[in-house]
């Protein structure tokens, strides 16, 4: 700009001011020597609140956490090195999870790259594969660009993490700086957002002709903000509703037209009717291999409807006969006002039965079940809590019997499936949902991998509270070992510390349960305690999760409990 | 099954390596790849082969690469009206008693020079299709190929 003064900004300033410009109010890192020039920058700039985590792979799954649960871009920050290389697991979670993310790396000095220099460390190449898209910076006059354009790509089309490298003697660098850029120009970007009208009719038709229609909705509902469009699109043509593992709270848990999870430890119901049904609408899922099991016997009797952002999606597993390529928001509401309103009375009734003879149930018994527990939380929690949870058999059964009604309710690492994640992302999402009560439905071993955040929530003073699933063992593993290992057991012996005692080493809250009886008042103490509770469920150690599918197989070997039978308490039909 | 696949991509540090890695770890078998200089400053158009292709994979090449930043435009122009063609240098071995023997094989074919020669060997420049360079290979074969070295197709559509 003529006659305007160009200031002069080190690159650390210069990426401040583009967080800030971004809308950026909440980062969470951890500093070392090549990054330090920007910490010292942060300084200056109180806007932009840092939390400092214990260890970066927490910055990570914190940024994840706050980003899935607000729909923002989180934000994390690493020093060079062995900084950056803590960060990959949280950027791989996000990667196969659709999470947006910006991830800043300090990189030595360009004149050093390429020297082994100390705590030097190709961190493009290393997550070039788990990200989206990454950079390395060479000179400062690029970063608010580079920024722009990185918030851009992890927030577009189908979300993902961004990784910016920048080298200490660029985040000194002083350049001119006038305004933040206000247009991107990436012509190798574009995502299609707005649908294609010869798809959505051809997929309109399929759907108005279909009699045994199921909607398979993902994360995508979520991402695009169409829960209200799905539910009008299911109610209008009276077509039951399944959601994938991230998809819970795409579609409400209290809704007659729900029918819960299906795949691997979905729900019999569900994984029945899709094996009936004769046209299987995927709305921003992925048919993952979870669902999906082996190929040639998924949903024989149907054909498939495919709405997704991303075409490499789409034939990327299952054939689809229609796809629609588009944001589902957008194509929900062009494909909406062309349904034929119709009742399904047939196919409805046919789910009752299904659900009546297949439900999820918990086994009668005195012993404490994490089945048990979990029901509980949900029933003491109206299914309004925000639920975090980690990877194994806790991960499912939370799935499967806190079916949640809270739009980004539920949150979990399903394509990867990263242990650990269950504490860090739950102080993500807290922050994220300052006022909502957050739950981490924990595994013992999983809450092992990454508790040194406990440290960071108490200095936040952030009240989430935690329910450890103490059974002792890395119960999915036991779980496989059992059933396909033929009992040989090996390498699951997890036993945690004493959790109440850790619990107050940190000063947090900490309390026991170890019988049925004391479940409902624990929950209850831990919600009104105003600040971090654990509470260390001690649970039956050898139970199974079912249904199961084993992997690479079909609803024709799917495994219901062998303990189910009429005295069973039904449960989350 | 093969595929071509063309693609226009920036012209920077890096993007071939972005490539490569995609193909890599999505398990897709380069058959070869050229890159080079396209009509537009600042891009390159890629052309490449890629070996054993199943069903559904075909579309998979194409959107996955369509997922790298960088690439501006990828097709699938196995299907299409094109012009392809490779370039193969030849070091085949020929002394003076043999050299009008393989000057002979040379003179059937089009698109030949010689590039170089001694009292062992000639090297022979051909560009052609991917058959007509088997072709003169084989031929050659008996003589002695003592080094070759085969650029992988490049390929532009012709509608
Ligand atoms: C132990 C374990 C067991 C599991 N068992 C199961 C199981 O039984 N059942 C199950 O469902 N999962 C299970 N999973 C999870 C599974 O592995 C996958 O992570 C999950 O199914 C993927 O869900 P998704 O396709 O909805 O989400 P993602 O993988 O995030 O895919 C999202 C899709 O939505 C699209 N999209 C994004 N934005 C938009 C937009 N704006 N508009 C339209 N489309 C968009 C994307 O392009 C993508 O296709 C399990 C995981 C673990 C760890
Ligand atoms: C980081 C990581 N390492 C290993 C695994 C493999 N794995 C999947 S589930 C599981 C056991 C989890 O144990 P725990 O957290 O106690 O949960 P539980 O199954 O007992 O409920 C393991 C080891 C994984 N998913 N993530
Ligand atoms: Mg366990």
């Amino acid at each position: 700009m003529k006659g305007v003064a160009v200031m002069e900004l080190a690159g650390g300033e210069l990426i401040c001011e583009s967080l800030i410009e971004e809308g950026v109010d909440l980062v969470f890192g951890h500093p070392g020597g090549a990054i330090l020039p920007l910490y010292d920058h942060l300084t200056k700039y109180p806007q932009i609140k840092h939390v400092l985590t214990r260890h970066e792979q927490g910055a990570a799954h914190a940024a994840d956490g706050y980003a899935r649960s607000t729909g923002k871009v989180g934000v994390c920050i690493a020093t060079s090195g062995p900084g950056a290389i803590n960060l990959v697991v949280g950027l791989a979670t996000a990667y196969m999870d659709s999470t947006p993310m910006v991830a800043i790396t300090g990189q030595v000095t360009r004149g050093a790259i390429g020297k082994d220099a100390f705590q030097e460390t190709d961190i493009t190449g290393i997550t070039l594969p788990v990200t989206k898209h990454n950079y390395l910076v060479t000179k400062a006059s690029d970063l608010p660009m580079v920024i722009k354009e990185a918030f851009h790509i992890a927030k577009t089309g189908r979300p993902g993490p961004v990784l910016i490298d920048v080298p200490r003697d660029v985040l000194q660098e002083m350049t001119p700086f006038n305004e933040y850029p206000t247009t991107i120009d990436l012509p190798g970007y574009k995502p299609v957002l707005e649908p294609n009208n010869e798809q959505i009719e051809y997929a309109v038709n399929l759907i108005n002709k279909a009699k045994r229609p199921i909607i398979l909705a993902g994360r995508g509902v979520q991402i695009s903000q169409a829960e209200e469009q799905l539910v009008a699109l299911a109610e209008k043509a009276q077509i039951p509703v399944i959601c994938t593992l991230l998809g819970l709270g795409a579609f409400p848990g209290s809704h007659y037209l729900n029918l819960s999870l299906m795949g691997m430890h979905g729900s019999a119901f569900a994984n029945i009717a899709v094996d009936e049904s004769d046209l299987v609408i995927n709305i921003g899922a992925r048919f993952d291999d979870r669902i999906v099991g082996k190929v040639e016997e998924f949903a024989t009797k149907a054909k498939f409807v495919h709405i997704t952002i991303d075409p490499s999606n789409i034939n990327q597993n299952v054939e689809a006969h229609a796809p629609v390529v588009g944001d589902a928001k957008l194509v929900l509401e062009n494909m909406n006002p062309l349904i034929k309103s119709a009742k399904r009375t047939e196919w409805l009734k046919r789910m009752d039965q299904l659900r009546n003879k297949h439900p999820f149930f918990i086994p009668e018994t005195d012993k404490l079940l994490p089945q048990f527990v979990i029901r509980q939380l949900w029933e003491a929690t109206g299914g309004q809590a925000r639920i975090v949870t980690g990877v194994g058999q806790h991960q499912m059964w939370a799935a499967q019997l806190y079916p949640t009604t809270v739009e980004r309710g539920f949150i979990t690492s399903g394509g990867l499936g990263t242990m650990g994640y269950e504490v860090p992302a739950a102080m993500g999402m807290q922050m994220g949902r300052p006022e909502d009560l957050v739950w981490s439905i924990a595994g013992d071993g999983g809450f092992q991998m990454t508790l040194q955040e406990l440290a960071t929530i108490r200095d936040e003073k952030l009240p989430v509270k935690f329910a450890i699933m103490n059974n002792s063992y890395l119960g999915m593993v036991r779980q496989w070992q059992e059933l396909f290992y033929d009992n040989r057991y090996n390498q699951i012996d997890i036993a945690g510390p004493d959790w109440v005692k850790l619990a107050e080493a940190y000063g947090i809250h900490g309390i026991r349960v170890d019988n049925k009886e004391n479940v409902l008042s624990a929950i209850h103490e831990a919600n009104q305690h105003d600040g971090p509770v654990i509470v260390d469920f001690v649970v039956e150690q050898e139970g199974n999760v079912y249904p199961m599918i084993p992997a690479g197989q079909s609803v024709n070997e799917m495994v219901e409990d062998p303990d189910m039978d009429e005295k069973s308490s039904m449960v989350a039909k | 099954m093969k595929r071509i696949i063309s693609a226009i991509v920036h012209d920077r540090p890096g993007v071939l390596n972005r490539v490569s890695s995609m193909f890599r770890r999505r398990g897709f078998n380069i058959a070869s790849l050229a890159v080079g200089h396209s009509e537009k400053e600042g891009f390159s158009r890629m052309t490449i082969v890629v070996d054993n292709v199943e069903g559904m994979q075909a579309d998979q090449i194409t959107t996955q690469l369509d997922n790298v930043v960088e690439v501006v435009e990828a097709a699938d122009i196995t299907d299409h009206p094109t012009v392809i063609r490779e370039t193969a240098l030849i070091k085949v071995a020929a002394t003076p008693s043999t050299r009008g023997q393989v000057i002979e094989i040379l003179d059937l074919f089009s698109g030949i020079e010689v590039a170089n020669v001694s009292t062992e060997w000639i090297i022979i420049e051909m560009t052609g299709t991917t058959e007509q360079v088997e072709a003169i290979l084989a031929l050659l074969e008996p003589h002695g190929i003592i080094e070759l070295m085969r650029t992988g197709l490049i390929a532009l559509t012709s509608n």
